[in-house]
């Protein structure tokens, strides 16, 4: 996803020259094509992710539009005042890009963890924060919001090669995607955590459960009467999301049910079990903390159970 | 009374009604910068109007001080009587801390440590867009506390920005007590001089000094920074290099009494 969003930005560069690039010393083998095409747009200071957010808001004041590129934590807690402060005061172009949203980077333990950087972005009012689910739509994505006013954020994967069935690259501001209509519960998937629900769709359909399932690559601005016509008729909502409770979609989309007064159960499959100091692969986190498929829909047949019981 | 003196005398007395009416503090801070305010706006910025894309840009990084920035922004023009009036009222755009929503404010400041490297941004901009525009940026002394001042110094020094230049109120005093107590600066030059920048040391008060050094064309390639020695408070005998005046608002009879000595009437 990361190599497929830079290539689609060095498209973009070519008819645009207000954007630059601003890589905090990160991206080994993923920002060179930038590097190559434009040497003078593309900026590393160094490993000083604050002076970076900040320089980015005084370039968009003289008109560019600076992309800041880093591991997601470093992207967006590790600068978060230099952002709120930054282009989220000044409603600036800048546009923080952060890889590897929730375990990717999961064998370099918690502090690369991006599991807390929606949340975080969501705080910051004004600011658009967009999560791809796979490669095609983080470059439809971008081609869709690199000029918007204000800042925006998206929370990018490493995987370019997963094709989410069913997407086809779709992506509109404020859109959700439909991926799958079933009757008896509706799974909502927060970017590129939807290959995992949609595993636990087809392992729900295999036990005669009809799974619909929705992907948010939109969080900010919400689709929120998209996602409110979709779980209103049905019995039980299922949010997977590979971020922490606080801050993330489900707490959004509970809101919403209870606004609604809709009857609806919410079963929440998300990040942030307590740290135990052990770190293993993406599939062993997603494992521990039951954001597998097979956890998800798991988790979704008990909820079914317990409810019919 | 020469030019000089007048304008002295004129943002003085605006800081001082403005804080009185306001019943708010950071006198001390905005008397402190009030000179060097009035040799960037009478002498140095190139700012024909403050929408002009090509304008100098100027950072008030101690967005503490913005009560002196408002008093010279009235002085040029760019806000009402009416306007500073409403100096911290309600539905006010003039703030304790400046917001760039108001003409003649580039950056919205308050949090310490954060303007250097926007006004670095700012300076990088100017250079990629090959203007000859310049950008200048007010720290103060215990601003340099902050770790985020030396990370812009050095990119600076390594961009070869020779366009921006840096501005330190060094009055030597911060929130709770003198910079040399709290966390010792010195030597302030020489750590500038080694992250890069071409330092000069001037009379923080001394408007012809500080407009020849401010204004001073680069022939090297390193970024400049000012070393403005200045007195907190600079103007009236009760504030000056007291911390207590770094917050505290005036009594009547106080602001009658530094009204008097800023007029030059007795003191």
């Amino acid at each position: 996803m990361r190599k497929a969003f830079i290539n689609a930005l060095v498209e973009l560069s070519q008819r645009d020259e207000r954007i630059l690039l601003i890589a905090v010393d990160l991206g080994y083998t993923v920002v060179e094509p930038y590097q190559e095409a434009f040497p003078e747009r593309f900026i590393n200071p160094g490993v000083c992710e604050q002076n970076a957010m900040a320089m980015a808001t005084g370039l968009a004041e003289a008109g560019f539009i600076p992309f800041v590129y880093s591991i997601a934590p470093f992207a967006t807690a590790r600068p978060y005042e230099f952002i709120r402060n930054g282009p989220a005061l000044h409603h600036s172009t800048v546009r923080m890009v952060g890889v590897g949203g929730g375990f990717e980077y999961g064998p370099a333990g918690p502090t690369h963890f991006g599991i807390d950087d929606v949340g975080l972005m969501r705080l910051l009012t004004g600011t658009t924060i967009i999560a791809p689910a796979d490669a095609a739509q983080s470059q439809s994505a971008l081609r869709a919001t690199w000029d918007l006013r204000g800042p925006v954020y998206y929370r990018l994967g490493k995987d370019d090669a997963y094709v989410l069935p069913g997407l086809e690259g779709a992506f509109e501001l404020g859109t959700a995607q439909r991926l799958r209509e079933g009757k008896d519960v509706c799974l909502i998937s927060l970017g590129a955590l939807a290959r995992e629900s949609e595993d636990a769709c087809r392992q729900l359909e295999t036990g005669g459960i009809q799974a619909g399932h929705i992907l948010i690559s939109s969080v900010e601005p919400f689709p929120t009467d998209m996602v409110l016509e979709k779980i209103v008729d049905v019995p039980l909502v299922v949010v997977a999301e590979a971020h922490v409770p606080a801050g993330g979609i489900g707490e959004r989309i509970g809101t919403m049910i209870a606004e609604n007064g809709l009857s609806c159960k919410l079963l929440r499959c998300h990040a942030g079990r307590e740290w135990d100091g052990r770190s293993g692969s993406h599939t062993y986190c997603l494992e521990r903390d039951g954001l597998t498929g097979s956890a998800i829909a798991t988790a979704t047949e008990d909820m079914l159970q317990n409810k019919n019981a | 009374m020469n030019y000089r003196r007048e304008s002295q005398r004129d943002i003085r007395r605006l800081v001082l009604q403005m804080a009185y009416d306001a019943g708010v503090g950071h006198i001390g801070s905005a008397l402190s910068v009030a000179d060097i305010l009035l040799a960037l706006y009478q002498d140095v910025l190139n700012i024909p109007s403050p929408d002009d894309r090509q304008r100098d840009r100027f950072v008030l990084s101690k967005g503490h001080a913005a009560l002196a920035l408002y008093a010279v922004l009235h002085m040029r023009g760019w806000i009402s009587a009416e306007d500073l009036k409403t100096y911290c009222g309600d539905n006010s755009l003039l703030g304790v801390h400046p917001d760039q929503v108001m003409a003649g404010v580039d950056f919205s400041t308050g949090s310490l440590g954060h303007g250097l490297s926007m006004a670095a941004g700012s300076a990088l901009a100017a250079r990629m867009q090959d203007s000859s525009r310049r950008v200048y940026v007010l720290i103060s002394d215990a601003e340099c506390n902050a770790g985020s001042v030396w990370e812009a110094a050095m990119f600076c020094a390594h961009r070869e920005l020779s366009n921006i230049t840096a501005i330190v109120d060094c009055n030597g005093q911060q929130a709770l007590g003198y910079t040399r107590d709290v966390l010792d600066l010195q030597p302030l030059a020489a750590r500038w001089q080694s992250f890069g920048w071409h330092v000069e040391e001037v009379d923080g008060h001394d408007i012809d000094a500080l407009s020849t050094a401010l204004a001073a064309s680069t022939r090297t390639s390193s970024p400049r920074v000012v070393i403005a020695n200045t007195t907190l408070g600079s103007g009236v005998s009760f504030m000056e290099r007291l911390v207590h005046w770094h917050y505290w608002p005036m009594n009547e009879e106080q602001f009658k009494q530094a009204l008097k000595e800023v007029s030059g009437e007795e003191t």
